[in-house]
């Protein structure tokens, strides 16, 4: 059994502390009395994760086993979440594969012909078909792909249908072939607590329509955190959503967790806590130090981007989405969570080099603020780690540097848009429709690999609540021009920051310090 | 009288050529340029007089000749050794405050009749450059009889002579003929309101276009392309809605127009794109980029002087684009002389703001080498300075 997550105050005998940096990493020397928090160890995972998935499919919850829902002639649509989830992607194989595989042998079983499998892609870019194939493994990709084995088009009009109007005014829509199959079947992989659910359908197979329901400055403003669905008004909106989707087809939910593994095992010293480091650990940090230190980016990126993580299967839940989706919660929480006893002024975090946008591109800079401010930001229960007015120190090279491919529409968004105004309000209400329409935008979403067009909005306002909690953002060790643009503070190294940041806080501040990755949700008392 | 004087050379420019118009070669001792004491200018004719420069600026087509990157094209239309220098504030011998216009046309030259070009007030065309009262010339500047602005005295014709309003500083005066080669392109060009135009460079050229654009054919949106901060202030301030760097220049391009963007083998084109280009860098690179972001029937006006430069052509091919040049000055489709439209909009602009620094004469090696890097180093119109030397105040 690993250690539970914990706080460490730092003293004269702490080793320095490892900051993630963008495609680098590097140690700092906090302050003495510096709280660290690090996660919990990883769980141990699932002996017989087949035996485990099967036994969840013929014992669900609150629903009847699959194979009482499978009949000869009916069509069945399997969903699964895409790429964005887990990070990095794990090992093959997959836990959807495995979950894909058994879902598939008994629909054979049953005699069902008419199956089609959809990545749930949202307003994400689609995925290559070598990352399709990663994903479901081969045989599920040799049998299916590309007839029946296929990406969601939000922007397909005649693809998408729309079903109704919740009671709060949100718009509806499904793909539909989901929406017009006899059995709807979603395979998630939960990483952390915003995922799954309801949310998995009603954005996952949703369109522009139906998303910006909920995908506004308000929504995100007011789910505090949205990492802790109860006081999501985000995951209110797709609740209702989803109820609306389930009143019109049949659904069966499989969700997974897994354990928090993220590295493997050249850089375990990553998931290690620095006084637990063995001199192989401390030669290991010191090779990819130097590595990433003289590499020029390209190299650097494919590296990071093609390592695979370890990850471990720890709970699998068939079922009735809402039973399904507690007992996943239960079990994410169970590895993420970790009690921080109080707010502090200043908190502290580096920005690694993946985030659920940008999976073998490089993280542009509205998604470090997206990953910082929006993601790592939110990652806590009850209060944020940081006080009102405090200050978030992150660190990251922030360098004005764009994938092309994926994301075109985060360069206008950058270069025209932020260059007018970083007030998300402002941005929504100014600009989010010109991109949302962009026909430019929406052919490189449906037939390129890119982004839709509203998606770096949605990428800013995720860290919208962060921006208006916090008194200050510093970005050490960010390109000065990049950062200023963002409309940030940039420092070159902690102590500089933390000048700065007393400026804000007073003198003598408290600090913490979040030690991710791996994930953890701070419980802050 | 003191000059710098271009005297043609076959090893000369070879070596210039060779140092790729470095210009510590292209103004050395084995150059093509040489400062010394040189024969002052006679009149040639009836109603010419003699001007002294005070201040003369160094222009594009300067350094093209000086760093052998001028088109062989110009040789047979330009009499040697002749002393360089066209944007000329000068003084008359009674003391009248004068602005050049340098073209060479058949008046001038004492023909008559003049040629079809001339007679329609279009002197820029000339079809008798070479001939008349003067030597072989487009220009002064340009003409081994006239002498030129990067001298002590030169000689023109009345009709090339519009006196300066006294507001105007020495420092803008300098700038009213590049000015009025921009207002002959922007009508040229004749933008309309809703169109989105592009002004490729923001060199003195680039600038000045921006600003005549703005006051003479706004459009829905004017955007230039500016690779130096300095420059991007300047094109703000003059009137462009939008600056570009030239490594932004297709996806910024692409946004403002709604056009697709496709990305090239080597490099980027706009399916769609703007409706009307103005090249004032006069490179071919500008040139070939330009005719891969102005939309399919769009207009592309050469305003700065191209070399002999390698272009694609297929785009303008496939595009069905109207690229036209657009030289000098004359008289435009109101009647008005391109260079009383320049004057009258010279105050308004702030021109001096663009001039400088100032070099004397002396020091015209650093001067040529100041102006080859002028963007770089927060300049936009390098010039000499005579003033001194002309006993003015």
């Amino acid at each position: 059994m690993g250690r539970p997550g914990a706080v460490i105050e730092v003293d004269r005998n702490t080793p320095p502390t490892l900051f993630h940096f963008g495609e680098g990493v590097r140690l700092e020397r906090l302050p003495l009395g510096t709280r660290v928090v690090y996660p919990p160890d990883p769980l141990p995972p699932i002996a017989h994760p087949e035996r485990a998935i099967r036994r969840a499919l013929a014992h669900p919850l609150d629903d009847d086993p699959l194979k009482s829902l499978l009949r000869p002639g009916m069509r069945l649509t399997i969903a699964f979440d895409d790429l964005s989830l887990p990070l990095p992607p794990m090992v093959q194989p997959d836990v959807r594969q495995l979950v894909l595989e058994e879902v598939i042998e008994l629909a054979a079983a049953a005699g069902v012909e008419d199956v089609h499998l959809i990545v749930a892609n949202s307003l994400h870019r689609r995925m290559t078909a070598e990352e399709i194939r990663h994903v479901v493994g081969d045989r599920v990709f040799t049998t299916f792909y590309p007839d029946r084995l296929y990406n969601h088009d939000a922007e397909d009009t005649e693809g998408n249908v729309f079903l109704g109007t919740t009671a709060m005014g949100e718009e509806v829509t499904l793909n539909r072939r989901a929406a017009e199959s006899d059995l709807l079947i979603y395979v998630n992989l939960t990483l952390v607590p915003m995922d799954g659910g309801h949310k998995s359908l009603a954005t996952g197979l949703g369109s522009y329509r139906s998303i910006r329901a909920h995908h506004t400055v308000h929504t995100l403003r007011n789910s505090r955190s949205y990492m802790h669905p109860p006081d999501s008004a985000l995951h209110h909106a797709c609740t209702r959503q989803g109820q609306l989707i389930e009143d019109a087809v049949r659904c069966f939910h499989i969700e997974t967790a897994v354990n928090n593994h993220c590295f493997p095992a050249l850089v375990n010293f990553m998931q290690k806590r620095e006084t637990d480091w063995t001199a192989a650990d401390q030669a290991a940090y010191l090779t990819v130090k130097q590595l990433t230190d003289l590499a020029p980016p390209a190299v650097k990126r494919a590296v990071f981007h093609s390592m695979r993580a370890p990850y471990g299967l720890t709970a699998v839940h068939a079922g009735q989405v809402d039973a399904v989706h507690e007992r996943t919660l239960a079990a994410v929480e169970r590895q993420m969570l970790v009690e921080v006893e109080g707010q502090t002024d200043i908190v502290t975090f580096g920005v690694p080099y993946l985030g659920p946008y940008n999976v073998n591109a490089s993280m542009n800079p509205v998604l470090v603020v997206c990953m910082g401010l929006g993601y790592l930001f939110n990652l806590y229960r009850g209060r944020p780690v940081v006080r009102p007015g405090g200050v978030v120190i992150l660190f990251h090279p922030c360098r004005y540097e764009f994938d092309s491919v994926q994301h075109p529409s985060y360069i206008d968004f950058y270069d025209e848009v932020l260059a007018d105004t970083t007030d998300p309000a402002e941005i929504e209400a100014r600009y989010e429709r010109c991109f949302a329409e962009d026909a430019w935008y929406r052919q490189l979403y449906r037939r390129s690999h890119a982004y839709h067009g509203v998606h770096p909005f949605y990428a800013w306002y995720w860290a919208a609540h962060a921006m208006e909690y916090v008194g200050d953002v510093i970005v050490v060790g960010g390109e000065r021009e990049t950062v200023r643009h963002l409309g940030f503070k940039c420092a070159s190294t902690l102590a500089d920051a933390l000048e700065m940041a007393e400026q804000t806080v007073g003198r003598h501040p408290s600090i913490t310090h979040l030690r991710f990755p791996p994930l953890m949700l701070a419980d802050v008392r | 009288m003191l000059a710098v004087q271009f005297i043609r050379s076959l090893p000369a420019y070879a070596l210039v050529r060779a140092s790729r118009g470095h210009p510590a070669v292209a103004t050395g001792d084995l150059s093509m340029l040489h400062l010394g004491d040189v024969e002052e200018p006679r009149l040639p004719g009836p109603g010419w007089v003699r001007v002294r420069p005070g201040l003369s600026g160094i222009c594009g087509s300067d350094l093209s000749a000086i760093t052998g990157h001028a088109s062989r094209y110009l040789d047979a239309l330009t009499s040697y050794p002749f002393v360089p220098g066209h944007e000329v504030v000068g003084v008359l011998e009674d003391g009248t405050r004068v602005v050049v216009e340098p073209a060479l046309g058949c008046r001038p030259r004492g023909l008559e009749p003049p040629c079809r070009p001339c007679a329609e007030g279009m002197p820029g065309r000339c079809e008798r450059v070479t001939e008349g009262v003067v030597g072989a010339g487009l220009q002064i500047g340009y003409c081994a009889d006239t002498g030129g602005g990067w001298g002590e005295v030169l000689v023109a014709h009345e009709s090339q002579l519009h006196q300066v309003p006294a507001g105007l500083p020495d420092e803008a005066a300098v700038l009213v003929e590049p000015l009025a080669c921009c207002v002959h392109a922007v009508l040229q060009g004749r933008a309309a309101p809703e169109e989105v135009v592009v002004v490729q460079g923001a060199g003195t050229i680039g600038l000045l276009t921006v600003a005549a654009v703005r006051r003479l054919t706004p459009p829905r949106r004017l955007i230039c392309v500016a690779k130096h901060p300095v420059q991007r202030e300047h094109a703000l301030r003059l009137g462009a809605d939008q600056v570009v760097t030239p490594d932004r220049l297709f996806q910024r391009l692409r946004f403002a127009t709604g056009a697709r963007r496709l990305g090239g083998p080597d490099r980027p084109l706009l399916l769609g794109g703007v409706d009307l280009t103005f090249e004032c860098t006069g490179s071919g690179r500008g040139l070939d980029e330009a005719v891969r972001f102005t939309r399919a029937g769009g207009r592309v006006l050469c305003v700065g002087m191209p070399g002999r430069e390698e272009v694609d052509w297929a785009p303008i091919w496939q595009r069905e684009l109207t690229v036209t040049g657009s030289y000098a000055y004359g008289t435009e489709r109101d009647g008005r002389r391109t260079f009383e439209l320049a004057l009258e909009l010279a105050p308004e602009l702030e021109l001096e703001r663009l001039a400088g620094p100032l070099f004397p004469l002396g020091e015209y090696r650093r001067a040529v080498a100041y102006a080859r890097a002028a963007g770089r180093l927060g300049a936009v119109k390098v010039a000499f300075d005579l003033r001194d030397r002309q006993g003015w105040d």
